[in-house]
């Protein structure tokens, strides 16, 4: 039977891929970031997981508003990462599992959950991000992945009430899986940080705090916000915190803290990285 | 589509009432993931401001460069992001601009946030 073995949260802004690209590891601005991800790569080399369930938010690279599902799944045999306008080089592309992809989807519909399936979908920096910082070697493949994409760019969003039982409906999913799996979820983006009007450049330290603090046992805490609360109390794209309630869903009632760090700011972020263990 | 929560200063809920008025704009934005686009662009900013049917207010803060009268215009902070990046700016750059600091300041702002 499939299992998920734990989760990790962390940023995903396109800055960090910039600094990746140019090995800025020990710069003074960059180091107190990177410096947390070993103890994070130190987990996944541990626990070997062969599929890595990547929850993010599409940026305006595979979506447009002409057509703006809620909730996306991709059920691709590979993922290709592609140029998303300001100079990162695309990545090479991420294998698939489209049969565990195809089950998680049927079984979320039946359990009520209105899914946009995408047997092409390109993943934008949101996705590459975390991957890049969690398995650095580019050469090198070896989770494969299934994309599942948040809209976070047109409001309405989904609820975090609602992410949270999404996150609960996919560990269901993985675990009716049949295959001998072990499956790792990302929670992506997050924490505070407002890119637009007259309010960017705003952080929220305390809020962070709470919510990496929180999000560990007490995860419904976080679901009763709203989605204005969220814009209110973390910056407008600090409602990236959906992303981090879908995983922390999935891993089920009971975790144990491996790891976490938190580091301001990283460009205009406040920036999290967590990780958490599932209950044997 | 009408706001349910009392405003939060100085931030605009992208909302289908923004998306409606954004909408050629954001699709110019959206349009330069393509480098051919960008350097369509780039070749003839008015030719292509017109090909995407932006209205008048669209294409002057286009021409200015001006963030918040982006915004106010209905443009995407996830789209203008890439018309921001072919210009060669980034977040903090147009952070900057938003909110009338210069870069260093806006930076320092950031910084301070941490202590």
């Amino acid at each position: 039977m499939a299992k998920i073995v734990g989760g990790v949260t962390t940023s995903h802004i396109p800055a960090i891929g910039n600094a990746i690209a140019n090995e800025l590891f020990e710069d003074p601005y960059w180091k107190p970031f990177f410096d947390g991800y070993p103890k994070a790569r130190e987990w996944l080399a541990e626990v070997k997981p062969d599929v890595a369930i990547v929850v993010y938010n599409d940026h305006g690279l595979n979506f447009f508003l002409d057509k703006m599902p809620t909730f996306s799944i991709g059920a691709a045999p590979e993922y290709q990462n592609k140029d998303e306008g300001w100079g990162l080089k695309p990545l090479p592309p991420y294998p698939g599992d489209p049969e565990l992809s195809w089950h998680i989807i049927e079984s979320l519909v039946n359990d009520e959950f209105d899914i946009c399936s995408c047997q092409e979908m390109a993943v934008d920096h949101g996705f590459t991000v975390p991957m890049a910082l969690l398995w650095p070697d580019q050469t090198q493949r070896p989770v494969r992945t299934i994309p599942v994409a948040v809209n976070t760019v047109q409001h309405p969003l989904p609820t975090p009430a609602r992410c949270l039982k999404l996150g609960e409906a996919i560990g269901r999913a993985v675990a009716s899986y049949p295959k001998d799996l072990k499956v790792v979820v990302l929670g992506t983006g997050g924490l505070s940080h407002q890119l637009d009007g007259e309010r960017a450049g705003f952080i929220n330290k305390d809020f962070d705090l709470m919510c990496l603090e929180k999000i560990v046992d007490e995860p419904e805490a976080l679901a009763k916000y709203s989605i204005h609360d969220l814009v209110r109390l973390a910056g407008a794209q600090g409602a990236e915190l959906i992303l981090w309630l879908i995983m922390r869903g999935a891993l089920g009632r009971k975790v144990s803290k491996v790891h976490s760090n938190y580091h301001i700011p990283i460009s205009n972020t406040g920036a999290g990285l967590l990780v958490l263990e599932s209950a044997a | 589509m009408t706001a349910p929560h009392e405003p939060i200063p100085g931030t605009t809920i992208f909302d289908g009432r923004m998306a409606m008025k954004g909408y050629p704009l954001n699709k110019m934005c959206y349009s330069f993931n393509e480098a051919a686009a960008r350097q369509e662009f780039l070749a003839d900013e008015e030719a292509y401001c017109a090909k995407f049917g932006l209205t008048d207010e669209q294409k002057t803060a286009i021409r200015e460069r001006n963030a918040l009268a982006l915004l106010a215009a209905g443009g995407n902070i996830y789209y203008l992001a890439k018309f921001i990046g072919m210009l060669g700016l980034n977040v903090q750059d147009i952070g900057a601009q938003q909110t009338g600091m210069t870069v260093e300041e806006f930076k320092a702002k950031l910084k301070a946030a941490g202590n």
